[in-house]
């Protein structure tokens, strides 16, 4: 560290004003378009968002008041609004099925397998459909005598399940296809870190008399553990702010709000702009801190497989 | 501009510095009335128009209407707008000056709000004697809004079905309605169809507010009683709709249901009725004549009711035509206005209750006609402050979701029974009262 100073200091500086101005200014010129769109659609926004949760504005009326921080203590004196947060512990649960899945077939794939290259195309094919169609396909796989209905009954299995209607189940189907969508993309991130370990490392191993389980233990989750971890926060994230399936298949009826549904409910149903603002950086904020926790239980350490 | 005031507001809260203030506030320009030209020959201007009937943008129809009022105004030129999501768009939208020269208000703006945005239309005294439901659109003695057309309430339903399963005149209790469809039931026939899953039909079941007691004043009532105390319109209805649901009477999974789906069941008679307004009739007719089957199969009842040893229908408005307060064609968008209502017929195409008062009633309601049943208009002297308990207390009279939530305890998907759900719905609202001035 001193020596690196010693060394810049020894270094001659430029003159002064001996340099055209411009050439400090050139990175920014190149990087001004895209800070240009950051700032435009992402911090703008954000700010604005910051600053309706401390209004009452209902969305679509000229005039607004400074409510301070109401709508926060609002959210957090009503337990309902947070009670919504315990669906999310299905979609937490599902998606560590959803990376054991992943690494399982990951794993399974990176050797030399019959028909891989299919394998890996069906994995991770959900991925690519847009998320509105997959709820539409859904919600007719979960339909009465749907498609779900029909394949058990060829299993011989007469169900009579309300896949979506039954509380007990609408957040396990809702879930389900979460992990049907999503294991493609956790599994080519795995496929992605297994195949960039060295293979001299698998030779020796080989060498060393390892068998599967050993060579997966020792050296595949070791060497993708940056990778998992990601999957880990990605997935946490996710699960606290799912949306797009449940408001698409049930409209967030019945058991299966969840905290974002309930975000647009209040802004666009009870013109609640001000409480749903709040709402969302109250989200904003949850996950980072989740993230937070996370990265300080799980320290990313320089891995020398990686 | 609004916008531009609060984009620099927002540049200043990203800068770092803890300001907060209240948004734009100068509400929008001062327009100048939007009154009806006198020369049609040399009116000029091209006005845009926001409407929600994207289906008649795209098949043409709304070009063939622009076509005959360009018969009139040669001078003016009409475009169309088709917006699906259109409460959502049209809300975002009105954040800036540019929503259309003509459109139809989102019910998401507050009746209080409707000068900063619309151009007045006159005065109410004069205006109401022309056109129905003017109370809807005005503040303070001038109208800001024309209601597009009206529909009655009541229940769409098969005639075929409820003849063959023995049922041939209408009920008068809730009670005989809730027997006749055991009856249809018995038939083998889904007797009622709730549409728990598209949401907005069951937001009609507000409509029974009036229909039941047959009082004008009922909507109004609302922001000074309970509404879900006993005996009150909104409690005879929930109950009905939650004896549908209790006994099995409605469809077996409430949450895979599908509108268009019902429209072609209903007219094949695998559903019996539905409660909706009066212009469904027309497309369930239309979904009949798609079936190979007798439009006139396609009946509507009123609700299960009598005062006075008559049944007692609401009459309401659907959206009402505003005029944009920053158009800059206002007396062409007045002209357009003025047509659609008088000289389109687009109503009568639609079956729809014709908002010139003393226009004969629609097709779709001739079975009402020859029952005598009475029309009333609610009055909305408090309107304003019901929606206001409604949205503070995250109720939803107009929207799905404490419906769902009935149709969930009624079918044993949620806890709970219906007196004790009223009776939270009851201290919901009173609390939210308590918070509007």
């Amino acid at each position: 560290m001193t020596q690196t100073a010693t060394t810049s200091r020894a270094a001659p500086a430029p003159p002064k004003g001996a340099k055209p101005k411009a050439h400090r200014w050139t990175p920014w010129v190149y990087l001004a378009a895209p800070l240009a769109l950051l700032v435009a659609f992402t911090y703008i926004p954000v700010a604005s968002m910051l600053s309706y949760s401390l209004t009452d504005w209902d969305g679509v009326s000229p005039d607004s008041t400074f409510v301070g921080l109401d709508n926060y203590a609002q959210l957090f004196t009503r337990p309902e609004l947070f009670g919504v947060f315990s669906v999310s512990l299905y979609y937490l649960a599902a998606s560590v099925l959803q990376i054991g899945l992943a690494l399982y077939f990951a794993t399974v794939l990176s050797f030399n397998v019959r028909f891989r290259n299919l394998f890996k195309g069906i994995l991770f094919f959900p991925y690519l459909i847009n998320g509105v169609a997959i709820a539409f396909v859904f919600l007719y796989f979960f339909q009465r005598g749907g498609t779900l209905d029909t394949v058990l009954r060829f299993a011989g299995v007469d169900s009579q399940f309300l896949w979506l209607g039954d509380p007990d189940l609408v957040n396990v189907s809702l879930a389900g296809v979460s992990v049907w969508r999503f294991m493609g993309l956790n599994f080519v991130l795995f496929l992605g870190a297994i195949q960039s370990i060295q293979p001299q490392l698998y030779e020796a191993a080989e060498l060393d008399g390892a068998n599967r389980w050993h060579v997966f233990r020792h050296l595949i989750v070791p060497g993708i553990t940056p990778i998992i971890s990601l999957s880990v926060i990605l997935a946490i994230a996710g699960s606290l702010s799912v949306f797009e399936i449940p408001f698409v298949i049930t409209g967030g009826a019945g058991e299966s709000k969840t905290f974002v549904i309930q975000t647009i409910k209040l802004a666009f149903q009870f013109n609640k702009t001000g409480l749903a603002s709040a709402a969302a950086v109250v989200l904003l904020a949850v996950v980072l801190l989740v993230t937070w926790i996370q990265r300080r239980l799980v320290p990313d350490e320089r891995n020398d497989l990686v | 501009m609004i916008d531009v005031k609060r984009r620099a507001f927002a540049a200043v809260v990203l800068a770092g510095a803890l300001l907060v203030a209240g948004c734009g506030s100068d509400g929008a320009g001062s327009g100048a009335d939007a009154t009806a030209p006198t020369d049609p020959a040399n009116l000029t201007g091209d006005i845009t128009v926001l409407t929600n009937r994207t289906d008649l943008v795209t098949d043409g129809s709304m070009d063939k209407y622009a076509a005959e009022f360009k018969k009139v105004y040669p001078k003016v030129n009409v475009k169309f707008q088709g917006i699906t999501d259109y409460e959502g768009e049209v809300k975002i939208r009105m954040n800036s000056d540019e929503y259309g020269d003509v459109l139809l208000i989102p019910q998401v703006v507050a009746k209080a709000d409707y000068p900063k945005f619309f151009a007045p239309l006159g005065e109410q005294a004069e205006l109401s004697r022309t056109y129905s439901f003017t109370d809807y659109g005005s503040v303070s003695g001038k109208v800001y809004g024309i209601a597009s057309f009206g529909a009655a309430n009541g229940f769409v339903y098969n005639k075929d079905v409820w003849k063959q399963a023995g049922v041939t005149a209408w009920p008068t209790t809730p009670e005989q309605f809730v027997d006749s469809l055991r009856k249809i039931k018995a038939a083998g026939v889904t007797p009622y169809y709730t549409n728990y899953k598209d949401g907005w039909p069951l937001s009609s079941w507000s409509n029974v507010v009036g229909s039941v007691g047959c009082d004008p004043k009922a909507n109004d009532k609302l922001a000074t009683t309970e509404p879900w105390a006993a005996g009150t319109d909104l409690t005879v209805g929930d109950s009905l709709l939650y004896t549908i649901v209790k006994e099995k009477l409605a469809e077996a999974d409430p949450t895979t249901t599908n509108w268009e789906d019902s429209k072609g069941q209903i007219a094949t008679g695998r559903i019996g009725t539905m409660w909706l307004g009066s212009w469904a009739v027309s497309q369930m007719q239309d979904a009949a004549k798609k079936a190979g089957k007798d439009p006139s199969v396609i009946g509507y009842m009123p609700f299960p009711a009598q005062s006075g040893g008559k049944y007692c229908s609401v009459v309401s408005p659907d959206k009402l035509y505003g005029i944009n307060i920053h158009s800059k064609n206002k007396p062409a968008a007045r002209a357009w206005l003025d047509w659609v209502l008088h000289k389109s017929g687009y109503a009568e195409t639609a079956q729809a209750v014709s908002t010139i008062k003393g226009a004969p009633a629609p097709a779709a309601l001739s079975g009402y006609t020859e029952a005598g049943v009475t029309y009333i208009e609610l009055s909305q002297a408090d309107a304003v402050k019901v929606t206001a308990i409604d949205n503070a207390s995250e109720i939803g009279l107009t929207k799905a979701d404490y419906r769902q939530k009935l149709i969930d305890i009624a079918r044993g998907a949620a806890k709970g029974d219906l007196p004790a759900y009223l009776t939270d719905l009851n201290k919901k609202w009173t609390a939210a009262a308590k918070t509007v001035g």
